[in-house]
């Protein structure tokens, strides 16, 4: 079956997208819980800085070099001056705050920019890789070798890690992390930085297939947001199945049943796990502080 | 008093002098999901603005542009209409960039008899004719048109369809819908996707596992058509695919990459391929002008929606010096006089039945070859 | 003065609507006035949401998509008047609410953000992809009220944006009137004790599950009733106004100006809808400030604009 495989191949294409903007809130959630809305923009950043810097004349890996540190920065500043003077507030605010956070980069992006498309080359040429009738691009390949490799990095992070394990105990209990010696604003500060550098790396690696401009951010971190959601938010191995899942359940709708309504598929199945699983696939358990 | 305030506030802002004798007006979607056309247009008018009153103006009056981004959206672009028409009392107004924000608006210049020239595709717009509405770009369903007129002329009787699901996706799609059987051609796929999906081999491959389907027909713009063209590719569908009049910019090919958009035709206006038109072809001067103008000022390549703005802003200064005089009923009169007036488009003769004035000969069945247009006809 | 009291608010909200049109210098600024008001009619719903409930919706948009295509549809497809079929709209909205409302309001925090955003985007999907039936993207027409026209035979002449500025802040007086007083019920205690904490709110008897509901519900069908008046208004309406974007917006004006107060929320829609007006003088820079004034407003007053100023006033008073 050639079409079963050509619709796999496209959903896990689209899910290791999914998938590596998911990763990216990962970290922040988990360190301070906030689901930091403005991590399409840092896809978005990866992309536009590694398009002009390659413009310019840099070669491709320098460009994406410069694409992932300006990113890094950027995350950094954007703790420093809005969620960390934003201690405290409630979620709404900070969701508002991250979106504010969003339109304030975009605006950015699109006068040191410009607001066409863009995109640069594939890493490995474009040439399609046949696999039983079927086929792949090479940059797909990069795509998901990237999810995963970023995957085992954060699963190593987290368990392996004295850092990681800081930054989980921040999440947990930021007063009993401090009193254990936790510099949590090294840990925030760190967080951001990692979480805006896997968005701009996710930013570099999509652009061959996705394109870029000022204004994808958006979308992507909608996706992004509900794959996390999906898979269990702050989990990384959550992030990578909820990702995946999400861009195989749209391509089998889009393949059989409606390209309209494919977008609508993934949304009801998502509603429908977290009816059942109100913490995601692999969510923690959380229970409320009276 | 905050709300008292702020409405002062405003009033301080609006109040501020105009020196310019004729003030017109425009709404355009410079940023959203349709900045992708709005760019280009804002920027031209503009440019042209500049340029025209550099050269003294019209009628020996400087002319003064008010512009407004509704960022695609129908209710700002309403309350933008309002503004530019109540408040800064222009006397005619381009915009409306996408189909939806021209429909929204239409009713402010009816109302406030104050001529339109719109930027959007719809036959909507123009049919039925409205007083004071005009348009520039060519309708859908020309597109369409052109598009079919080509398929058969090559034999082509089956075909599959891939369409963007947003505003100009699906209007091409409904009108092409609405006359393909007038050519004898039958759509057997009927596919589409959403703006900013990032890969469409689902689709594709069930169009390419349908037998008999001749050819592929892609309606929309942005970054659907690139996608749409590179799977292509990537599947090896092998059959000759046409895309529509929403991608016709250099930037599509570079987009799309040379080798994947080998062959793919289109309907463009003359503005895309100025270098190759003949000496003797009566657009060429207008586009090569406003092209060299535009990419010298803006170091971005000419797109075809930059020259619908071209196109509505020449249409309008030539009616106020036709018209002698910049009160609005007197230059609506003059635009639907408007005859045999040279634009990017085509060439505009607009009659009172008739608010768009142009015809099928007005698009050119271009071809990609080796990264660059080639006329095919 | 107590900021917070029922006929306060209500007296300060009326004559702002009342005297505000002397000071407008073209009926341009009618228009923007009527937007706050259709805007400030949906954060009001929100307010018992959010500020009474404590829960969030990211999308609300969608109700105000129902309401506005009920008011272009059912006059087509049914012959109802455009009135009725708003308040079929509000009527639909309510029974949708209470069908999703149920298993959703079970989930808490960011879970029940991604869920009723899953919600407004399917609404806006339907509306843009039915094209036979909503013309899709581009949008449809809605027919006109025809109260203007009455108005005018019994001597009552207004004009188009003049009408709408005097209806929808009617409207809005209204809809605050109905907010403020829930807000002094049984209904909205029980609402308050579970915003401060479910367990202990279901500890003391209170039906949490239902008073969730009744929240949902009742912003549903001020978010409706918005959208019912936005597209009588506009005569015409495109899936945009369900889109996530006018949820955000919708969020976005009811905590700036402070969730937790009727007037505060309606001041933040009427910051939210002058800022972009305003703006137009910042060209380019536009996109730019709306992001740093919603960053800035939420890091430094964090219970949103009117309660943190009162809150300043009254604390140098003392």
């Amino acid at each position: 079956m050639p079409e079963l495989l050509q619709f796999l191949l496209s959903g896990i294409t689209v899910g290791a997208v999914y998938a590596l903007v998911a990763l990216g809130f990962t970290i922040i959630y988990n360190a301070s819980d906030v689901v930091n809305f403005a991590q399409g923009e840092f896809v978005m950043l990866g992309g536009m800085i590694t398009f002009f810097a390659h413009a310019a004349g840099l070669p491709l890996p320098l460009a994406a070099l410069i694409a992932i540190i300006v990113t890094a920065a950027i995350g950094v500043a954007l703790n420093k001056l809005a969620i960390e003077p934003a201690r405290g507030a409630p979620v709404v605010s900070l969701i508002i705050i991250t979106i504010g956070a969003s339109i304030f980069i975009r605006g950015a992006t699109q006068l040191v920019f410009d607001k066409q498309l863009h995109r640069f080359p594939a890493f490995s040429g474009d040439q399609p890789i046949l696999i039983g009738g079927a086929t792949i691009l090479p940059q797909s390949l990069w795509v998901i070798a990237g999810a995963l490799a970023v995957f085992v990095c954060l699963w190593l992070f987290f368990t392996r890690t004295l850092i990681g394990r800081a930054v989980l105990a921040t999440a947990n209990n930021r007063v009993a992390a401090q009193l254990v010696g936790i510099n949590t604003k090294y840990v925030m500060t760190l967080s951001f930085a990692m979480s805006a550098a896997i968005g701009a790396l996710a930013g570099v690696l999509v652009t061959p297939i996705t394109l870029t401009s000022y204004d994808v951010g958006l979308a992507l971190a909608l996706k992004g947001f509900a794959a996390a959601m999906l898979g269990g938010m702050g989990n990384p191995k959550g992030a990578l199945v909820g990702g995946l899942l999400l861009g195989v359940l749209e391509a089998m709708t889009a393949g059989y049943i409606s390209s309209q309504y494919k977008d609508a598929a993934a949304f009801v199945v998502i509603l429908a796990v977290l009816f059942a699983m109100p913490q995601g696939l692999f969510g923690r358990k959380s229970t409320d502080r009276v | 008093m905050k709300f008292v305030l702020t409405t002062t506030a405003l009033a301080l802002i609006l109040a501020a002098p105009a020196f310019a004798d004729i003030k017109i007006g425009a709404t355009i979607s410079e940023t959203g999901p349709a900045s992708f056309l709005g760019d280009p247009e804002a920027k031209t008018l503009k440019l042209l603005v500049e340029e025209i009153n550099a050269a003294g103006g019209v009628n020996g009056e400087k002319l003064e542009l008010v512009i407004y981004d509704d960022g695609g959206d129908p209710n700002k672009a309403r309350t933008f209409a309002t503004r530019l028409v109540e408040d800064d009392e222009v006397v005619a107004v381009i915009g409306g960039t996408t189909t939806g924000t021209s429909m929204a608006i239409i009713p402010v210049f009816e109302d406030a008899e104050v001529p339109f020239i719109s930027l959007a595709g719809a036959i909507e717009i123009i049919d039925p004719v409205k007083t004071y509405t005009f348009k520039t770009p060519h309708t859908d369903r020309m597109a369409c048109a052109k598009i079919f007129e080509d398929m058969k002329k090559n034999a082509i009787t089956k075909i599959g369809m891939i369409s963007g699901s947003d505003g100009f996706g699906a209007s091409m799609h409904k009108q092409c819908l609405s006359i393909v059987g007038d050519y004898g051609i039958e759509v057997l796929a009927d596919e589409t996707y959403g703006p900013t999906d990032a890969d469409m081999t689902p689709q594709l491959t069930n169009i390419k596992g349908k037998d008999g389907i001749q050819a592929v027909l892609n309606p929309g713009f942005g970054q659907g058509p690139a996608i749409v063209t590179r799977n292509y590719a990537q599947l090896a569908v092998g059959l000759p695919l046409y895309q529509s009049h929403g991608v016709a910019s250099d930037g599509f090919i570079e987009l799309a990459g040379a080798e994947a958009a080998e062959g793919v035709r289109l309907p463009g206006t003359a503005l895309l391929v100025a270098g190759l038109l003949p000496e003797n072809d009566p657009q060429r001067a207008v586009v090569v002008a406003y092209k060299e103008a535009y990419e010298k000022a803006t170091g971005k390549p000419v797109s075809t929606f930059g020259g619908y703005a071209h196109d509505a802003l020449r249409i309008l200064v030539d009616a106020i010096t036709r018209a002698g005089s910049a009160e609005p009923s007197d230059i609506r009169d003059a635009i639907e006089g408007t005859k045999g007036l040279v634009g990017t488009t085509g060439t505009v003769t607009m009659t009172a039945e008739d608010h768009l004035g142009l015809d099928l000969s007005a698009f050119r069945m271009l071809q990609i070859e080796k990264g660059g247009w080639k006329i095919v006809e | 003065m107590r900021l917070s009291s029922k006929a306060t608010t209500l007296l300060i909200l009326a004559a702002v609507i009342a005297i505000a049109p002397v000071f407008f210098p073209s009926s341009y600024y009618f228009r923007v006035g009527s937007l706050i008001f259709v805007n400030g009619l949906a954060v009001t719903g929100l307010v018992i949401l959010i500020g009474y409930a404590g829960q969030i919706s990211l999308g609300h948009a969608g109700f105000a998509g129902i309401g506005a295509y009920a008011c272009a549809l059912a006059p087509v497809h049914l012959g109802l008047h455009p009135a009725l079929a708003a308040v079929l709209g509000a009527l639909l909205s309510a029974a949708i609410a209470y069908l999703v409302g149920r298993p959703i309001l079970r989930l808490k925090g960011y879970y029940l953000a991604v869920t009723s955003l899953g919600f407004g985007i399917l609404v806006s999907m339907v509306l843009s992809n039915e094209a036979q039936l909503t013309g899709g993207p581009d949008g449809m027409a809605v027919p006109e009220l025809g109260l203007r026209a009455v108005l005018k035979a019994i001597g009552i002449d207004l004009s188009n944006t003049e009408f709408w500025y005097a209806f929808s802040g009617l409207v809005l007086v209204l809809g605050a009137w109905l907010a403020l007083n829930l807000y002094h019920s049984p209904t909205g205690r029980a609402l308050r004790a579970l915003h401060g904490s479910e367990v202990a709110a279901r500890t003391v008897g209170v039906d949490v599950a239902h008073y969730k509901l009744v929240a949902f519900v009742l912003s549903a069908i001020y978010a409706s009733v918005s959208g019912s008046l936005l597209a009588l208004q506009n005569k015409f309406i495109t899936p945009d106004v369900a889109g996530f974007m006018h949820s955000i917006e919708m969020v976005t004006m009811t905590v700036l100006g402070g969730a937790g107060s009727v007037l505060g929320a309606i001041l933040g829609a009427a910051i939210l809808t002058t800022l972009p007006q305003v703006l137009t003088i910042f060209q380019e820079y536009e996109q730019l400030m709306l992001g740093l004034v919603m960053m800035l407003v939420m890091i430094f007053m964090r219970e949103g604009l009117l309660p943190s100023i009162t809150r300043r006033i009254r604390g140098r008073a003392e």
